[in-house]
């Protein structure tokens, strides 16, 4: 057991390295690939006065080499300050840190309801194996696994805003229904957990201890709850990570689809109008959130199943 | 006398079997036993097993029809993807966001003087182009795209993992941790960036060449999957590779004195190949999907040039008055991908039963 906890730790110090060197790695290439670009923010048609010019370089570092503006730009990350918008001018930080807002709940409620319906499905399917219920999930699962994001979304609002009618076209200020843009953005995640789910659960249903359990006269409620379905969750759990990077990148089209003011929208807004500093903002933004997802499922993957050492 | 019964006598408690008691087979007997089963490879048993697979047998038969539409329905449909109508060397301004199997009015006109003109089956665009034909070469793009990529994945990840898995020790824990970090990297996030600065760093490079025509998302993309999307590969090609290096016949071969190129390429690849062969296959509705993302998102392939992603794209603007153009293409990609993953599904079934989770 104390042998267990000491390599627990090891191994969580190591996935901890190795998150950081994946974000130093991420932030580097970001900032080396933009700067890369030729071309500088103020080689564009309102390009300023020279004595102008040489105090906006001063202020933004630009006449320094770029080893240095690397650092200055690490600096100013650790301090929260992303630079601002070669678009609107405005804080970037403030612009992510409104725009998240949005988006997390959004992606919030979407892995949220993928995960318990997904769990709930996949469950079914798996006991009544071969049932017709069984068979209509897998048809659809089978389905939308093969859907990409944007053509569902697209097609979302087409059939339920334009044709049926039946939800408002998401404004800022006039209604703001989230049921749509979560489908959207729920049922690819939602589909994958449930053939997850039947696939682990059929898996652990078919291993000795629920036989045993069974033999034992334990409820059958209670062996799939307590001995198939908590068993049946561990590889679950490792999708965990992989979902949250794509409700993050699905959100990109499905918020401009529907056109949410959220992270995604900008993103995609900031690409199409190459604004760098705000691609960069975003891009680290989001793959720190990302990083951070796999982290926390691989870690408690680990901790959760017993089996597994940390090798 | 048969030579047999010249087999000394059987001793009172020995467990020889009596011959005598034994007949020899007859010809007609041989002949049946060899027939019993007629000899099978591997390669036999997995592809009667994939075509038992009805759903895998089904998306076959789609893919194919595919194929065989976007090679020859470019020479069948008189237009050209990236020209406007013309009518008797007009062009046809009149032919605008047409709905499927309709004619203009210049056409209609034509017709009337006895002319035969192909019918637009899918209508035509904004641009007065037909869009049967624009999706037919949107499909091209991102099948080409599909295949190349994971071609490039495979010979990569093929490589690399051979090399790590074979040679083994340092060599093989420096190259695996690049994987790690390589692999912890978000990918579709490095692929919009490197998209993005792909873009004007090659404008230049590839100007006046061939590649112009291909535009430069397309060869980013390229280079982006060459840079990230291998390392999965090359995991899975080390990860057999180590545990096929264990069997005896590796052993025999490097005791024979074979180079250890000669060892992997001869003894331990084609161990592994219907494992990597699958991973192939499910590696194409991936890039298939990562192209179609970026061109939606307005990094895909140059502007006249359609792909399935950026017809969805475009198909945006006036969706509630022409769904149609919406419904073409995302129909196209739903088939394609949902076809190589049933098929993947059922190789992955019919040749590898293990890899099933």
């Amino acid at each position: 057991m104390e042998e267990r906890t000491t390599h627990m730790w090891k191994y969580i110090l190591k996935r901890l390295g190795l998150a950081v060197v994946t974000v130093f790695i991420i932030i580097t290439l970001t900032f080396f690939s933009m700067n890369a670009i030729p071309g500088g923010p103020f080689e564009k048609e309102k390009a300023p006065d020279p004595a102008v010019r040489a105090v906006l370089e001063e202020r933004f570092h630009l006449n320094k080499p770029v080893g240095v503006q690397f650092l200055y730009y690490i600096a100013d990350l650790f301090q929260g300050d992303f630079g601002i918008s070669l678009k609107t001018g405005r804080d970037i930080m403030q612009t992510l840190t409104e725009s998240f807002a949005v988006s997390a709940r959004l992606g919030g409620v979407a892995a949220l309801s993928a995960l318990v319906v997904g769990l709930v499905l996949g469950s079914i399917a798996a006991l009544r194996r071969n049932g017709v219920f069984d068979r209509v999930i897998i048809f659809f699962t089978t389905l939308f696994v093969s859907v990409p994001s944007f053509v569902l979304a697209t097609i979302l609002l087409l059939t339920f805003c334009l044709k049926l009618n039946w939800f408002q076209v998401w404004s800022a200020t006039g209604q703001q229904n989230y049921f749509l843009p979560i489908l959207a953005l729920a049922l690819y995640p939602m589909s994958y957990i449930t053939r997850l789910t039947k696939s682990s659960m059929l898996d652990v249903l078919g291993q000795d201890y629920i036989r045993t359990a069974r033999s034992k006269g334990v409820a059958e409620s209670k062996v799939i709850y307590k001995h198939a379905l908590r068993n049946a969750l561990i590889p679950v759990i490792t999708y965990m990570g992989p979902m949250v990077a794509y409700i993050l990148t699905g959100s990109l089209v499905v918020e401009t689809v529907f056109t949410i003011g959220g992270l995604g929208s900008k993103f995609v807004t900031g690409i199409t109008n190459r604004d760098y500093p705000m691609i960069m903002a975003t891009t680290i933004f989001l793959a720190v959130l990302m990083v951070i997802a796999t982290l926390i499922s691989d870690l408690i993957y680990k901790l959760v199943d017993p089996k597994i050492s940390f090798d | 006398m048969n030579e047999i019964d010249q087999i000394p006598k059987k001793h009172l408690l020995s467990l020889q079997l009596d011959v005598s008691k034994f007949e020899p087979a007859s010809a007609e007997e041989k002949e049946q036993h060899s027939q019993m089963r007629e000899p099978s490879t591997f390669f036999k048993d997995g592809m009667k097993k994939l075509f038992k697979n009805p759903l895998a047998v089904g998306s076959l038969i789609v893919l194919l029809l595919m194929i065989i539409t976007i090679v020859f329905a470019p020479m069948i449909v008189p237009y050209g993807y990236e020209e406007m109508i013309t009518v008797g060397g007009v062009r046809d301004k009149t032919a605008k966001n047409m709905p499927p199997m309709q004619f203009s009015e210049l056409e209609q006109q034509a017709i009337a003087n006895g002319e035969e003109i192909f019918p637009h089956i899918f209508g035509t665009d904004a641009l007065c182009r037909d869009y049967f034909i624009r999706v037919v070469y949107g499909a091209r793009v991102s099948l080409s795209v599909g295949l190349f990529a994971s071609l490039i994945v495979l010979m990569i990840g093929l490589v690399y993992g051979s090399v790590s898995g074979y040679v083994g020790g340092r060599t093989d824990l420096v190259m695996m941790r690049i994987v790690d970090i390589i692999y912890s990297l978000p990918d579709l996030l490095m692929v919009i960036l490197l998209s993005v600065v792909l873009d004007p760093l090659l404008k230049d490079a590839i100007a006046h060449t061939s590649l112009e025509k291909i535009g430069t998302n397309m060869i980013s993309l390229f280079i982006v999957f060459g840079l990230l999307y291998w390392v999965s590969m090359a995991r899975l090609v080390r990860g057999q590779i180590l545990s096929i290096k264990k069997n005896e016949y590796v052993l025999a071969a490097r005791a024979l004195g074979a180079k250890p190129v000669r060892i992997v390429k001869k003894h331990v690849l084609p161990n592994c190949i219907s494992v990597i062969f699958i991973s192939t296959a499910l590696q194409i509705p991936n890039a298939i999907f990562t192209e179609s993302f970026l061109s939606f998102i307005g990094l895909g392939v140059q502007a006249p040039m359609p792909s399935l992603g950026s017809l969805a794209n475009a198909a945006r603007q006036g969706l509630e008055s022409y769904p149609y153009k919406l419904v073409f293409p995302a129909v196209a990609i739903c088939l394609i991908v949902l076809a190589f993953n049933l098929l993947g599904d059922g190789l992955r079934d019919a040749f590898d039963p293990k890899l099933r989770k």
